[in-house]
């Protein structure tokens, strides 16, 4: 289990949740466990061919998953993951 | 190092002369330095009001919107008595009662692919306190142009995120968000709110890093990223590197001058209050509303979130806000004649979308949301 942070314009698809408990073996199990538990916020994180939108970055750690395995990068349990979103207010 | 400080100079900065890092040198560096502010709003007021109380030399300021009542919650360098007064002219006369030493700068005009590189390039840095994503494309693309740094900072409700963008050290904005997001998948702040502290907090962070850039000192954020969130009251750092297929800083840049940064992102440059329109026969104005209502029924969508309708609300509309339209379109019936409003029109434009492509065709959006008919129908609401 490890546990993924969600930021506040996403807070509304994940019934007002910051932080949801995820299992899986890599990204792509974690993301499946997401979207089942909280269905609504699927078309905020994938495109309707089913692949991340280019602007989700996502981080295990510090570090993105662009730069590791992309939906690849192995999860072992206990991880922070780090949702980040495109905010443009000033 | 810079000009010679005078010995009033000298007693204005004595903190920062006191401080091994800053001393003499360093604050003879700043007088000598200056920065472009992009947005003189929330993030631009604390940024504008330190940079000039540190003693920035010239500093300038990039907006071309007026002082409106609802800046104030978070816009702290203007005021009341400044409302109505053009945001640069009011920023202007308050950071000179702050320090008259400096030299501040005004550019009343929007930033855009036509302007930017001539006015940025006669200054160190650059900060980016825009409200909108075609600016911070624009603002980043013209830093790497320039090969100056970003100094970034971010913010949406509760949530803020600052970094250093300089593409000779590190990654640039576009390293990390290679696109924006589609138009309407972000709300703004003038759609979905921000706390007035965060852009205290988080400028405040960015004048620190602009700060530190000036003076080349300390660990800046160039390949970090902080993230900041004032609910959970938590910090972040994420590491960031340079995007090999960055289209303006990789090795191999497809894009070498500026562009069309509205038709990038789909949006227009400016976040100006959610005033949105769902495009030609589509809308109603307020007062054709009312006189439909009088004629025959009409079905009334309040597409807004529960809470704002404890400010102001439509007697017999139904509420289902935005994102929750798609999993409850059984509620609706598409032989009704129905209106659909928000706040001010773009969540209802975007509702308006999702419903004709549901097959809904008697709709209508109602021009300028629930504001407008505050203001042409019925003044006992208040605008929000």
């Amino acid at each position: 289990m490890s546990v993924l942070r969600i930021p506040t314009p996403l807070r509304a698809y994940t019934s007002g949740q910051a932080e949801i408990n995820v299992s899986g073996t890599n990204i792509a199990e974690v993301l499946s466990d997401l979207t089942t538990q909280y269905p609504a916020i699927t078309p905020h994180l994938f495109n309707e061919s089913g692949g991340l939108r280019p602007f989700v970055n996502l981080f295990v750690g510090e570090h993105n998953i662009k730069d590791l395995q992309g939906v690849d990068t192995p999860i072992q349990g206990g991880e922070k993951i780090i949702l980040i979103p495109s905010i443009a207010g000033g | 190092m810079g000009p010679e400080l005078n010995h009033e100079e000298i007693l204005r900065y004595s903190r920062h002369l006191l401080i091994p890092e800053v001393g003499l040198e360093g604050q003879r560096k700043l007088k000598n330095s200056s920065a472009l502010i992009v947005g003189t709003g929330g993030l631009g007021s604390p940024v504008s009001l330190y940079l000039a109380a540190a003693g920035v030399g010239r500093i300038g300021l990039v907006d071309y919107d007026v002082v409106d009542s609802s800046n104030l919650q978070r816009q702290i360098i203007h005021g009341t008595s400044t409302i109505g007064k053009l945001k640069v002219e009011s920023a202007k006369a308050k950071l000179l009662d702050l320090n008259p030493d400096i030299q501040v700068e005004v550019y009343n005009e929007p930033y855009t692919s036509d302007n930017a590189l001539r006015i940025a390039k006669d200054y160190d840095i650059i900060l980016d306190g825009t409200d909108n994503f075609p600016t911070r494309y624009l603002t980043n693309d013209v830093a790497v142009f320039l090969g100056k740094p970003n100094v970034y900072a971010s913010i949406f409700r509760f949530d803020g995120q600052v970094s250093v963008f300089h593409a000779k050290e590190g990654p640039c904005y576009r390293c990390l968000f290679p696109e924006p997001p589609p138009p309407g998948l972000v709300p703004s702040c003038a759609e979905g709110g921000v706390l007035g502290i965060l852009p205290g907090t988080i400028g405040t962070l960015q004048a620190t890093e602009a700060l530190k850039v000036l003076l080349g000192i300390g660990d800046p954020l160039i390949g970090r990223l902080l993230l900041y969130n004032a609910l959970d009251m938590s910090f972040d750092f994420v590491q960031l590197k340079k995007n090999p297929k960055c289209r303006v800083c990789g090795p191999n840049a497809d894009i070498k001058e500026l562009i069309d940064y509205e038709e990038f992102c789909g949006v227009p440059g400016h976040d100006h209050g959610d005033e949105g329109s769902a495009g030609a026969g589509w809308d109603i104005t307020a007062l054709e509303l009312a006189e439909r209502v009088k004629i025959n029924h009409l079905k009334l969508l309040d597409v807004r979130e529960p809470h704002e309708l404890e400010i102001s609300a439509l007697p017999d509309a139904v509420n289902i806000p935005l994102g929750q339209l798609a999993s409850r379109l059984s509620e609706l019936d598409t032989a009704d004649d129905m209106v659909v409003f928000c706040k001010g029109g773009t969540r209802s434009a975007r509702a308006l979308e999702l419903l004709t492509s549901a097959g809904f065709k008697k709709i209508k959006n109602l021009k300028g949301g629930i504001n407008a008919w505050a203001k042409e129908v019925d003044p006992k609401l208040p605008v929000y």
